[in-house]
C-alpha cells in the first residue's frame, strides 16, 4: 500500500550501487554496510567483508526505528568482537524504545515494546559534529519537497519549523544554482558547490526511484566529501513493476513492535494470494466486539463508531475484505476471526459485527457463502461463547445473502440479527452494543 | 500550501454526455447503458470502446428491451476520429498502463475528463498526469476508484451498483445535493442515505483512495459551488493527507458558501497503539494534523456542519435539507414515475422467476462444472481407470462404458480400418487435395466425402443385410438366393485378389478375436455359413474385411444391449461412423506424407482421358 519504509542496509546499497550513475561519477557512496538478521553467521561473516576486522565498527538495529541514538541504540567505535557481543546482548530478549523524550533526555511516552532482529554494522565515519548536516526529501501533493539544515544528527530538532525548504514540481529537477540559493545559505561557501551537486544527484536518485521519503541525518559535509552516516527512506511499493530492479532484493519490514501474530500473518498471507484485498490487526484478543467488515471505507468507520460509542477498549480487530474475494479465501478469513474471538470465554458474552456499506459491484450473497459456512463450523464455540451476530450489507444480490443469514441463525441455534440498506450502516453498533441507543 | 483550484469548473457531465470506454468492460458497460436507459437518455453514455489487444469491431448491448452495437476500436485515435463529440474517458487499464493510457487521453483535444479506475498506479505518475491536465484545463477523476454519478445523466463504470440499487437510491432523476468523498463504496453507501433523507443526488464523485488523487475533495465541491441547482454539498473526509484542511480554508474564504455537512472517518485510530495502515492508501496519518479528531475540529471551526460520529451523519443531512426546504432553498418536486427496466434473463432465471423450453439437449458429456465428464465420469476417471479410446467411444456413441473385450474390439476395428493404401478414393482425393495446396481440414474432408454405399459403406451394409436376414430366419441358401432375385450383390461379401486360399489377414484376426472373447456370435456364424456357399461357388467370395467388422460388431452391440437398440445404432450409421474414424487416421497421414514429399500440384494425364467429344 503506497507509502512503504525499508530497511537502512537497504537503501545505503541502492545508493552505493546506483548513485554514481546518478552524479556522473562525481560521488561514489561506499558500500561498506552489512545487515546482521536472525539466521546470519556473525563467526562466519569477516571472511566475507575483511573490513569488519580492520576497522572501528558503527552498529545500529534496522527496524524503522525513530531515535536510536536518544534509546542507547547506537555502538561506536567497537571491534568486532565488542559488536558481536553487543548484537547478542541487545538480540536477547524484548527491549522497550520510547518515541518521546524530554528535555533532560528522559523518556516521555509509554513506549514499545518489541524484539530487535536486525542490525546494520558500517565502519565508524571519524568526522567533526559541526561538519553534520540534514537532508530530507519528500512526496508532496503537487511534486516533492527538498528539506535541508546546516546541522545534524541526534539533537538536531524541530527540522520542519528550522530548516530550508524547496518545492520541486513534478517532473522538474532542481539546478544546482537554486539549490545553493534557497537551501545552502548557511553552508560555508567552499562547501556549497560539492553540496548542491550531492543535493541535485540525489534528487534524481529519489525521484527515479520512487522513493517517497529520503531522510539523511546526519550527512557529513566536509571540503572534499559529502557521506551519509544514517538513512530513514519510504519507497511507494506500487511502482515495483518500474523500478523493482533498481531496488535489488528488498523487504518491507514490519515496524518494530508489530511483529504480526501466527493469524494476521496467515491473512497477509491469503492477501499477498489474491486481487482482492483480506486485512486483519488483533487489537486486543480478549475484546468482547469482533468486526468482519466488507469495504476498506466501511470498515474505518465501525471502528470509529465502536470508539465513539466508548467500546474502545472492547474493541478486538481491526480489519476488512474488498474486492470481491472467492468464496474459499472468505471462508479462510472468517474461520481466522471467528476462531480467534471463540478462544477465551467471557461470561459477558460477544458480539461479532459482519457490517458493511452497499457494495458497487461485489456479489453479496457470494461472499456471504465463505462467512455462512465458517459461522456453521463454529455452531458449539459461538453458542458456548454467547456470541451475538449483527449483519448489515447492501448491494447485488444483497435480499438473497441476508435471507442466508436468517436462516443459519435458526440453523445454528446462534441469534443473528440482520439488516438491509434501510438501516444506517453503522446502526448495527448502537444496536448491539447499546440496545439501539 | 494550498491546492490549486481545477482550471476545470461547473458540470463535467449532460444528458449528452458520451464517453469512451478503455479496455472491454461488458458489465461495467451494460450497467451504464441500464442507468442511461432508466434516466431516459436517448443516447447511450458509451459512444465506443476502445479494446487495445482485440480488432475493430461492434459489441452487443441492451439498450432497454432493444439491443444496439457500440463500436469497439483499437486505438483511442481512431476512436477520438470517429466520435469528435466524446469528451469523457472512463479508462479500465490494469495499474501498469493505466498512466502511458491516460496520457494518451489528456493528448486527445477532445477528452477534457479522464476516470482512472485502477489501484496501484505509482504515485509519481499520477502527479505527472494531474500537473498535465491541469497545464490543459482538463480532470482527472481516480485512480483507485469506481468513478462517479451525476443523476439522471451520466454514471461512471460501475458506480451505483446494479439497477436495482440505481432505482432504490432514485439516481435516474436529479436531487440538489453534491456529494464527494473518497471511497467508492461509501460513495453508493451516501446515495443511499441522501436519497433516504434529502430530494435526492444531484451528483456524486468518488476521487478514490490514492495519497495523491488526480482531483481533490475540495476541487468537486468547488465545482458543485459553482452549479446553481446543487443546493447543500456533503463530503466525507478520511484519516491522512491536508485536503479536509484546504476545504476549511475555502469555507473561512467563502469559496465554498453552500451548507456542507462533513465527516471524516478514522476517529479510531487513536485506539491502536501503533500505526494501523487502513484499506486506503492514503488513509494513514503521519501527524497529529492529519487525524481525523484533527482533521474533524478544524472543519467544524470553519463553519461546516459536522456530526458527531457517522452514527448521526443521516441526521444532520436530514436537518441541513429540511432547513433549506423550509427557507425556500429547496422546493420539493413531485416524484417522476419510477422507470422500468427488463430484468437481465439471467438473473430471472436464478431468481426463479422465469423458465423457458431448452433448444438443445445433451445427454453425454457436460463441460459445465469443475471437471470434464464424459457420460456421468470425470476426465481424471478416464484416465485413472485407464479406459482407452474404446471406452470412451462405448460411453459418448452408446451412452454405458462397454467390458474391455468390447472396448479393446472397438479399438482393433479402428486399427484395421486405419488405411487402405493411397490408391483408395478417400486416400487419392486426400492426396490431390492436399497436391493442389489445400489444408488439412479440406484434403482430410475432401476424401471424407467418398465414404459411402461404394467405399467404406460395405461395413453399414453388411451389418444391415446379414441382420435382417437372420432375423428373418431365412436360411443362408434363402438369403442368398432372396439377393440374387433382387439383382443385389451381398454387402461384405467377395474379395478383388483374397480368396479362400489366400486369406486376407485382418479378417482372421478379427474373426478370431470374436470367438474368442464375444458370449455369442449368431451374426457371425451366419456369415461364416453363408461365406461357405457363395465360396463354393466362386473362390474370391469370401468375408472381406468390412463385411467381417460390420457383423462382428453386430453381434458384439447384440450381447451389449437389447436387439431393437442395436438394430437403431446401426440403422442411425454408427457403423459408417466407425470407418470415418478409423479411416481419419490414414487420411491424415497422407496428407501430412504429401506436404512432407513437397508434391507439387497433381494434373491427370491426357492419355489416361478418353476424349470422346468429337
Amino acid at each position: 500500500m503506497a507509502h512503504k519504509a525499508i530497511r537502512e542496509a537497504d537503501g545505503k546499497r541502492m545508493l552505493a550501487r546506483l548513485f554514481k550513475d546518478y552524479s556522473n561519477g562525481k560521488y561514489v557512496i561506499s558500500d561498506k554496510c552489512v545487515t546482521v538478521g536472525p539466521d546470519t553467521d556473525m563467526t562466519e561473516l569477516p571472511n566475507q567483508y575483511k573490513w569488519l576486522t580492520t576497522e572501528k565498527l558503527v552498529v545500529k538495529p534496522d527496524q524503522l526505528i525513530k531515535r536510536r541514538g536518544k534509546n542507547n541504540l547506537i555502538l561506536v567505535g567497537a571491534n568486532y568482537d565488542q559488536a558481536k557481543k553487543w548484537i547478542e546482548e541487545k538480540a536477547k530478549a524484548p527491549i522497550t524504545i520510547y518515541g518521546k523524550f524530554d528535555a533532560d533526555g528522559k523518556p516521555a511516552d509509554k513506549g514499545t515494546v518489541g524484539q530487535l532482529t536486525h542490525f546494520i554494522i558500517e565502519p565508524m565515519v571519524p568526522h567533526n559534529e559541526s561538519d553534520e548536516c540534514y537532508i530530507s526529501m519528500m512526496a508532496t501533493h503537487d511534486g516533492d519537497a527538498i528539506l535541508f539544515y546546516h546541522e545534524g544528527g541526534v539533537n538536531v530538532g524541530d527540522v520542519d519549523a528550522k530548516a530550508s525548504r524547496l518545492e520541486v514540481p513534478i517532473s522538474t529537477v532542481p539546478t544546482a544554482a537554486e539549490i545553493e540559493e534557497k537551501l545552502l545559505e548557511k553552508v560555508p561557501v567552499d562547501r556549497r558547490k560539492l553540496v548542491s551537486g550531492f543535493i541535485e544527484a540525489l534528487f534524481k536518485f529519489y525521484a527515479d526511484l520512487n522513493f517517497t521519503y529520503l531522510e539523511i541525518n546526519p550527512v557529513v559535509v566536509t571540503q572534499n566529501a559529502v557521506i551519509p552516516l544514517d538513512l530513514a527512506a519510504k519507497l511507494d511499493n506500487t511502482a515495483e513493476f518500474e523500478s523493482g530492479d533498481k531496488w535489488g532484493d528488498i523487504e518491507f519490514p514490519v515496524p518494530f513492535g508489530r511483529t504480526p501474530t501466527k493469524e494476521e500473518a496467515f491473512v497477509e498471507d491469503l492477501d499477498s494470494k489474491t486481487g482482492a484485498s483480506l486485512k486483519l490487526t488483533v487489537l486486543n484478543p480478549e475484546g468482547r466486539v469482533w468486526t468482519m467488515v466488507a469495504g476498506g471505507g466501511a470498515s474505518v468507520i465501525y471502528a470509529d463508531t465502536i470508539t465513539d460509542l466508548g467500546y474502545m477498549n472492547e474493541m478486538a480487530n481491526y480489519g476488512e475484505y474488498s474486492g470481491d474475494p472467492n468464496e474459499e479465501f472468505t471462508y479462510l478469513y472468517a474461520k481466522t476471526i471467528i476462531d480467534l474471538m471463540t478462544r477465551n470465554k467471557n461470561q459477558k458474552g460477544k458480539f461479532l459485527l459482519i457490517g458493511g456499506g452497499i457494495a458497487n459491484f461485489t456479489d453479496v450473497a457470494k461472499t456471504f457463502k465463505g462467512i455462512i459456512k465458517a459461522l456453521s463450523e463454529y455452531q458449539q464455540k459461538l453458542q458456548e461463547n454467547q456470541v451475538k451476530i449483527y449483519v448489515r450489507r447492501g448491494g447485488p444480490n444483497y435480499q438473497e445473502g441476508l435471507m442466508q443469514m436468517r436462516e443459519l441463525g435458526k440453523r445454528i441455534g446462534v441469534p443473528i440479527e440482520v439488516y438491509g440498506p434501510e438501516t444506517h450502516m453503522t446502526k448495527i453498533v448502537s444496536i448491539a452494543l447499546n440496545g439501539g441507543n | 500550501m494550498t491546492t490549486e483550484v481545477a482550471a476545470t469548473t461547473g458540470e463535467l457531465f449532460s444528458k449528452n454526455t458520451q464517453s469512451f470506454i478503455y479496455n472491454n468492460q461488458v458489465k461495467a458497460t451494460q450497467r451504464m447503458l441500464d442507468f442511461d436507459y432508466a434516466s431516459g437518455r436517448e443516447t447511450p453514455s458509451v459512444a465506443a470502446i476502445i479494446n487495445p489487444t482485440g480488432s475493430d469491431g461492434f459489441s452487443k448491448f441492451f439498450f432497454g428491451n432493444s439491443e444496439v452495437l457500440i463500436p469497439v476500436y483499437k486505438s483511442l485515435t481512431k476512436a477520438a476520429k470517429m466520435h469528435p463529440h466524446v469528451d469523457v474517458m472512463i479508462n479500465f487499464a490494469s495499474f501498469r498502463s493505466a498512466a502511458p493510457s491516460t496520457e494518451e487521453a489528456l493528448d486527445t483535444p477532445q477528452i477534457k475528463t479522464v476516470v482512472i479506475i485502477a489501484e496501484g498506479v505509482p504515485e509519481r505518475k499520477t502527479k505527472q498526469l494531474t500537473a498535465k491536465a491541469k497545464a490543459l484545463g482538463k480532470i482527472i477523476i481516480g485512480p483507485a476508484t469506481v468513478g462517479g454519478i451525476k443523476a439522471g445523466c451520466f454514471k461512471i463504470g460501475n458506480t451505483g451498483g446494479t439497477i436495482e440499487n440505481i432505482i432504490e437510491s432514485k439516481l435516474y432523476r436529479p436531487g440538489s445535493v453534491g456529494f464527494v468523498s473518497k471511497s467508492g463504496g461509501l460513495s453508493n453507501e451516501a446515495y443511499n442515505i441522501i436519497s433516504r433523507n434529502t430530494n435526492g443526488l444531484y451528483e456524486g464523485i468518488a476521487i478514490g483512495g490514492d495519497s495523491y488523487p488526480g482531483s481533490t475533495l475540495l476541487d468537486h465541491l468547488l465545482r458543485y459551488e459553482s452549479i446553481p441547482e446543487v443546493k447543500m454539498l456533503v463530503c466525507l473526509g478520511e484519516v491522512g493527507g491536508r485536503g479536509e484542511y484546504d476545504i476549511a480554508e475555502a469555507l473561512r474564504n467563502k469559496k465554498i458558501t453552500k451548507p456542507l455537512v462533513i465527516w471524516v472517518t478514522g476517529t479510531c485510530s487513536k485506539a491502536f497503539k501503533t500505526e494501523v495502515q487502513f484499506g486506503h492508501a492514503g488513509a494513514k496519518a503521519g501527524s497529529e494534523a492529519e487525524t481525523a479528531d484533527a482533521k474533524n475540529a478544524a472543519l467544524k471551526a470553519a463553519g461546516a456542519i459536522v456530526p458527531n460520529s457517522y452514527d448521526d451523519y443521516d441526521q444532520k443531512i436530514k436537518a441541513t435539507y429540511e432547513s433549506l426546504v423550509e427557507k425556500g432553498g429547496i422546493k420539493p418536486e413531485p416524484e417522476p414515475p419510477v422507470p422500468k427496466i427488463p430484468m437481465d434473463y439471467a438473473k430471472a432465471l436464478k431468481e426463479g422467476l422465469i423458465r423457458k423450453p431448452s433448444n438443445f439437449i445433451c445427454t453425454i458429456s457436460d463441460d459445465r462444472g469443475e471437471e470434464l465428464l464424459y457420460g456421468k465420469m470425470p476426465i481424471s476417471e478416464v484416465f485413472q481407470q485407464d479406459i482407452g479410446i474404446g471406452g470412451v467411444l462405448s460411453i459418448l456413441w452408446f451412452k454405458r462404458q462397454f467390458p474391455s473385450y468390447a472396448a479393446k474390439f472397438i479399438e482393433m476395428s479402428i486399427m484395421v480400418t486405419a488405411d487402405h493404401g493411397p490408391a483408395v478414393s478417400g486416400a487419392h482425393n486426400t492426396i490431390v487435395a492436399a497436391r493442389a495446396g489445400k489444408d488439412l481440414i479440406s484434403a482430410v474432408a475432401s476424401g471424407m466425402l467418398t465414404i459411402g454405399p461404394r467405399f467404406g459403406g460395405a461395413i453399414d451394409g453388411a451389418a444391415q443385410m446379414f441382420s435382417d436376414a437372420y432375423d428373418r430366419g431365412l436360411t443362408p441358401a434363402q438369403f442368398i438366393a432372396e439377393m440374387k432375385k433382387k439383382g443385389v450383390n451381398i454387402q461384405g461379401i467377395g474379395h478383388r485378389v483374397k480368396s479362400v486360399n489366400n486369406p486376407d489377414m485382418r479378417v482372421t484376426i478379427m474373426k478370431e478375436y470374436a470367438k474368442k472373447h464375444f458370449k455369442t456370435t449368431p451374426l457371425l456364424d451366419y456369415a461364416l455359413e453363408v461365406e461357405k456357399l457363395t465360396t463354393a461357388k466362386k473362390d474370391n467370395l469370401i468375408l472381406n474385411v468390412d463385411g467381417c467388422i460390420g457383423i462382428c460388431f453386430a453381434d458384439m452391440l447384440r450381447n451389449e444391449m437389447p436387439k431393437s437398440e442395436a438394430a437403431e445404432y446401426i440403422q442411425m450409421g454408427a457403423l459408417n461412423g466407425l470407418f470415418v474414424l478409423g479411416r481419419t487416421i490414414g487420411m491424415i497421414g497422407h496428407f501430412l506424407d504429401q506436404k512432407r514429399l513437397k508434391q507439387g500440384l497433381y494434373r491427370h494425364p491426357w492419355d489416361d482421358i478418353t476424349y470422346m467429344s468429337q
